[in-house]
């Protein structure tokens, strides 16, 4: 029923790019994203392809898994091919239908959206396939640790990051149970028109923010009990430490983005039909 | 009113990485008027069982026959599958939600469209015990155990021909256990429903069953009336089971010398053993 959602979609698996340090990953990400809005012509496009299909291999997470990120923006994937397309002017007019024409500009650049926004769900999914989301958020906060100077929370920030995405999985069961339960009892979560379900609704979100609201009770007396009182001075069990393969990695990364520099954008200046 | 179970497989998230084969080729009848112990260590799919018993989970091999009829074929309907096989979840408080008493527990015989709902709940709180000064009370202002047992009573108000209850003594006091261990049996002889009963404790369960399965990493292991599952003691320990403390004492007696009935399963029957043996 609803354990079919997935959410922190984790994949687990044994490859160099799972035992990354999540720091690697998270800037590896952007640097991914703004080498995708670098690039001008196909031929930046090629050095990503390459790039992305490297990483994936590498990641030994089935292609399948990568796509089905792609299911949540079709819509907005499809509205910004629709307006690139026909909104666009261009010097050679390809198509002319009443008032909808299609341009070679409009056409290059709704291609290449599509593209961009593609290889940017995809390759975000490759971090979160196969970084935990614990990891991720002890990435984010070692990342974020110089905004503690102009009193940003980072410690909290991301301890509540930890927290909602470790309590996600829990609750989808909580739901699932309590929903189990009172179909048991002849409730009826599907039928009638939306006044009737939203009714329905009421046997099971009650149980549900009871039992959230004693979770967190729980939670806050356990965290108190370990005399948890905020980061400062809070040591790690597992302290990040770069490996030299998070050497190798930024290197990589670091040259990547040169790589796409220099064919999507300087030899793009010079020969601008790729 | 039986149920048959027929070669059922359940296998979790398939085709993911977190594939689990839950069941695996089960095969059971549960006759009419049954009081059957379900026993099992955590994670050996006793509770992806029972829910398969009232439709919750649908099998991904195998077939179920309530009455004679496939559940899963086509004219079957779910619904009143569930106004017949009353289940009752682990930590069944967890589902109340009603302003009072009385209103939580005819919320399953109003769904089901029964005209006397409400003395249907009222009979159901009756037989758990639950007198009418609880009846306008909020559900969230009872102890843990009074809680358990309205949300059973919200389950027995259906007026189910089999009860199916997962753990319903988990978390309460030995007192506690006894009583709602007691008014199901009571239950069980007065209106001769069947009933299944999951635990893994062999001590709550040998005392009132007729019948125990004992299930192990999703099969079935040992069927038979406590005294024949209880002889195979040593093995339940390796799956992590163990026979009632009794068991124990007899065995250790006979090996002691003393010439005792090893085949008894409660402690009545344990004390009885004894005398008789002493007046030889």
């Amino acid at each position: 029923m609803i354990r079919d959602i997935t959410l922190g979609q984790y994949y687990p698996a044994k490859s160099l790019i799972h035992q990354l340090d999540p720091r690697v990953k998270l800037v590896t990400t952007m640097i991914y994203v703004v080498s995708l809005f670098v690039a001008k012509g196909a031929l930046g496009y090629v050095v990503a392809t390459i790039f992305l299909v490297m990483v994936i291999r590498m990641s030994k997470v089935p292609f399948g898994y990568m796509t089905k990120g792609l299911k949540a923006i079709i819509m907005l994937l499809m509205i910004t091919v629709i307006f690139n397309l026909f909104l666009i002017d261009g010097d050679i007019v390809l198509w002319r239908f009443g008032f909808l024409r299609i341009t070679d500009k409009g056409l290059k650049t709704a291609v290449f959206m599509a593209i961009r926004l593609i290889y940017l769900i995809i390759g975000s999914s490759v971090m979160t396939l196969t970084t935990t989301p614990n990891d991720l958020t002890d990435g984010l906060e070692k990342l974020l640790g110089p905004l503690k100077k102009i009193h940003v929370p980072v410690h909290e920030i991301s301890m509540m990051m930890s927290i909602a995405l470790r309590f996600i999985p829990i609750l989808l069961e909580e739901t699932d149970k309590i929903m189990k339960a009172q179909i048991a009892r002849g409730a009826d979560f599907e039928s009638g028109n939306l006044i009737r379900k939203a009714k329905a609704m009421v046997p099971l979100l009650v149980p549900l923010f009871i039992s959230a609201f004693r979770r967190a009770n729980d939670l806050a007396m356990a965290m108190e009990a370990r005399c948890y009182r905020g980061g400062d001075g809070r040591t790690k069990m597992k302290p990040l430490h770069y490996e030299s393969r998070d050497k190798m990695a930024y290197g990589v990364v670091w040259g990547y983005l040169l790589l796409m520099i220099l064919f999507g954008r300087v030899i793009y200046n010079y020969i601008s039909f790729i | 009113m039986s149920i048959k179970i027929k070669n059922v497989n359940y296998t979790y998230a398939e085709g993911t990485a977190y594939e689990m084969h839950a069941l695996k080729d089960i095969n059971l009848e549960i006759p009419d008027g049954q009081f059957v112990g379900l026993i099992g260590h955590t994670g050996s799919g006793k509770s992806t069982l029972v829910q398969h018993l009232n439709g919750l989970i649908h099998a991904t091999g195998g077939r179920i026959y309530f009455n004679g009829r496939d559940i899963y074929g086509e004219n079957f309907s779910m619904k009143e599958l569930r106004s017949k096989v009353g289940l009752v979840f682990q930590y069944p408080e967890h589902q109340l939600f009603e302003i009072d008493v009385l209103t939580d527990v005819s919320f399953g015989p109003k769904n089901l469209g029964f005209p006397e709902a409400e003395e249907k709940a009222k009979e159901a709180l009756r037989m758990v015990g639950m007198g009418e000064e609880y009846y306008r009370r909020s559900p969230f202002e009872l102890s843990g155990g009074q809680k358990r047992r309205v949300a059973i009573a919200g389950v027995l108000a259906m007026e189910p021909q089999m009860l199916i209850l997962d753990e319903p003594t988990a978390g309460l006091d030995p007192k506690g256990r006894d009583e709602i261990l007691d008014q199901i049996s009571r239950l069980q002889k007065e209106r001769g429903i069947s009933v299944v009963l999951v635990s893994h404790s062999m001590e709550d369960v040998a005392r009132y069953v007729d019948r125990i399965i004992v299930m192990n990493q999703g099969q079935v292991r040992f069927d038979g009336t406590p005294k024949e599952v209880f002889r195979h003691f040593r093995e339940l320990e390796k799956i992590g089971l163990a026979a009632p403390q009794v068991t124990y004492l007899m065995q250790e007696l006979k090996e002691k010398g003393a010439d005792v009935d090893t085949d008894v399963t409660t402690v009545e029957e344990a004390a009885d053993a004894i005398e008789s043996w002493l007046k030889k």
